[in-house]
């Protein structure tokens, strides 16, 4: 798109000196930066920057918070497909506690008026989830019958240790979405998954491959969704 | 010093009167000539000077946000005149070196009287109980390791044992730290925000469980801050079958929710969390029924630095003494919840009571303590103006009733409002 980009990661920059976040944003805001682009693992952090920058800052995923720009590439895939969001149903099965894509989505899907029911086992459920307008199903299975569209979530296989789930085996087992799984949606149903996927675990192989999954899709609507945002906020800010 | 205050209206009279001081106590009437100084209070309404039974004064370790003499001045702006700070300094007060410390730097500063608090164990770390005898002789009223609730029931209890032979009461923050890895209250907030939370859970185990101890031992215990209904329900509970459990709630309590919590303003991080708005009707239900002994204020400065951060980073904790008389007196009595008398229960007598310090006399020879409030003009609350080191509070710009307008500390003026 004709832009000078740069990177800046924490390992390598002033954060591993003990930089605050404030002063590193500040610096990259003095340095002429339009846009910053940012992922951090602190929920609200683009928040907490954005009003002491000249920079726009893109949330590209803040904790468990949000992952806009991910929800945004998501509802493409499914509009590619779909005439009209209105009472699609949408199942997203996983790690839903630890998970921004899926808050991005109940808030872009709810707002389109598409129905999203959410699953996952009861340590990664968070409290209140149903306040955002979600459906908290019973099982793999509540989630998924008649879904128009099926999201597998990344299970970070760390979370054994703190006794989210025990086995990588168990999780296969009781959570997965199989294909007798995907078997209940509708029959013209598609899987997503943000990726990166763990194979095997939350979406065994012959899943991610099989005719129904648009998953490389989504990387590609990725690339489009993002030059959207970068091109309509610079847009704006020429206007300003 | 002869001081005399004209036309004070006492907050349990009608008619005003003036209030006559030498020697530092409460005085028969004199002539207006023999005294230093005469002020004239048009009415305005004259309380006891207020009991703070938990605030943090940062000194020793924590001079960059707070210091003896600039806590002490902020207390007293606030009304206060007796104040308990807790231990959590650097180093920890948990001897006798380091109350003396601070009992030395409060005599200097002279702005209130400083009962301190000290570490129910050493080195707050819950394992070995402190040497409170000799802190006792130190000068402390009381003992606890506030921000780390002691985990081991067994340690608490010989705490509680320990601490009931010198007649210390033992003070908790209850929150069962292993349910608690979270930075504010779990709930659709949290969720939504994408914050880890704090459930209610986690304080309501440990009120249970210090209950229970206190039962079964037939020791007081009291409980800091408590901002859940849960906890509200079992110290009503097992009061009214005899159980001597005492319990403070903040004024943040009664006057915030989670709700606050939505744009990841750091001003709103406390421990214990914000709660929802259950809850806080739960504690304005407690304050009414008496089940809640003092409204404390957890006073708890934190420098700019700590606090213009991400969420989860920032520590935890607000400001409090500058503003908690008004906000109890706008939003309880004020609103009707309670009476002006009931207010001050909470604020002094309540918490004097709790630490035996005998404060709140207002009779001819009690020491003259006394804070005088403007309850009649809505002022706007200002944290530049705070005279805190610190500028951590939610409450800046909000629209108050009872603003100090003069504290009064053995005598001494140890505020007054400028006009």
């Amino acid at each position: 798109m004709g832009s000078a980009s740069a990177n800046i990661s924490t390992s390598g920059s002033s954060v591993n000196k003990g930089e605050s976040l404030l002063d590193t944003a500040r610096t990259i805001d003095m340095m002429g930066t339009d846009i910053i682009i940012m992922r951090h693992n602190q929920s609200g952090a683009p928040h907490f920057i954005a009003p002491y920058l000249k920079a726009s800052v893109v949330n590209a995923g803040d904790g468990m918070n949000e992952h806009p720009t991910q929800a945004l590439l998501d509802m493409l895939t499914m509009y590619e497909r779909f005439d009209t969001f209105e009472g699609k149903n949408i199942a997203i099965c996983g790690d839903i506690y630890h998970s921004r894509v899926v808050r991005s989505n109940a808030i872009g899907l709810k707002k389109l008026g598409a129905n999203v029911s959410v699953y996952g086992p009861k340590t990664m459920m968070p409290i209140g989830i149903e306040n955002m307008g979600v459906r908290i199903a019973d099982s793999v299975a509540d989630c998924i019958k008649d879904a128009d569209a099926v999201m597998g979530l990344r299970v970070q296989l760390e979370r054994q240790q703190k006794s989210l789930f025990p086995s990588i085996a168990e999780y296969a087992k009781f959570y997965a979405i199989t294909p007798e799984m995907l078997a209940l949606a509708k029959p013209d149903a598609f899987l997503m998954h943000p990726g990166p996927c763990n194979h095997g675990v939350e979406l065994p192989t012959a899943v991610y491959d099989c005719d129904q999954s648009v998953i490389n899709e989504q990387v590609t609507n990725g690339v489009a969704v993002r030059m959207a945002v970068l091109y309509l906020l610079m847009a704006r800010r020429n206007q300003l | 010093m002869k001081l005399i205050l004209k036309n004070a209206k006492k907050f349990n009279e009608d008619k005003t009167s003036n209030i006559y001081i030498a020697d530092g106590k409460f005085a028969a009437e004199f002539a207006e000539d023999q005294a230093d100084r005469v002020i004239d209070l048009k009415g305005a309404c004259v309380t006891p000077g207020l009991v703070d039974m938990h605030c943090h004064l940062r000194e020793p370790g924590g001079e960059y946000k707070e210091t003896i003499k600039t806590g002490t001045a902020s207390a007293a702006k606030g009304g206060y005149t007796s104040i308990c700070p807790m231990p959590n300094t650097n180093p920890v007060a948990d001897n006798a070196a380091v109350i003396s410390g601070i009992m030395k730097k409060a005599k200097e500063a002279d702005n209130c009287r400083v009962y301190p608090i000290g570490a129910a164990t050493k080195g707050i770390d819950g394992e070995l109980i402190s040497e409170m005898g000799l802190m006792k002789e130190a000068g402390i009223v009381a003992v606890s390791d506030d921000g780390h609730p002691i985990k081991n029931a067994g340690i608490m209890r010989k705490v509680m044992e320990y601490a009931s032979d010198f007649d210390l009461p033992v003070l908790n923050h209850c929150e069962d730290k292993s349910l608690s890895e979270g930075a504010m209250n779990e709930g659709t907030v949290s969720t939504t925000i994408g914050i880890r939370g704090i459930p209610t859970a986690a304080e309501d185990i440990m009120i249970a469980r210090d209950i229970i101890l206190s039962e079964y031992l037939n020791i007081p215990v009291h409980i800091c801050h408590v901002s859940t209904k849960g906890g509200v329900r079992m110290i009503r509970d097992a009061k009214a079958r005899g159980v001597k459990v005492t319990c403070e709630t903040c004024p943040h309590y009664f006057t915030l929710t989670d709700d606050c919590c939505e744009t990841y303003d750091t001003n709103f991080k406390m421990h214990p969390p914000l709660r929802t708005e259950e809850h806080k009707q739960a504690i304005i239900e407690g304050i009414k029924d008496g089940t809640i002994d003092a409204i404390a204020t957890d006073n708890a400065p934190h420098h700019a630095d700590e606090k213009v951060c991400e969420f989860s980073v920032a520590l935890n904790g607000i400001l409090g003494f500058e503003t908690a008389f008004a906000l109890g007196y706008t939003y309880l009595v004020k609103t009707g919840e309670i009476s002006m008398a009931k207010l001050i229960d909470l604020m002094c007598y309540g918490p004097s009571n709790i630490l035996k310090l005998g404060r709140g006399g207002m009779n001819i020879g009690d020491d003259a303590d006394l804070a005088v409030f403007d309850l009649e003009n809505e002022f706007t609350f200002d944290k530049e103006k705070m005279l805190s080191k610190s500028r951590n509070t939610p409450y800046d710009g909000w629209k108050l009733y009872g603003e100090t307008l003069l504290t009064v500390m053995g005598g001494k003026v140890t505020y007054e409002k400028l006009c």
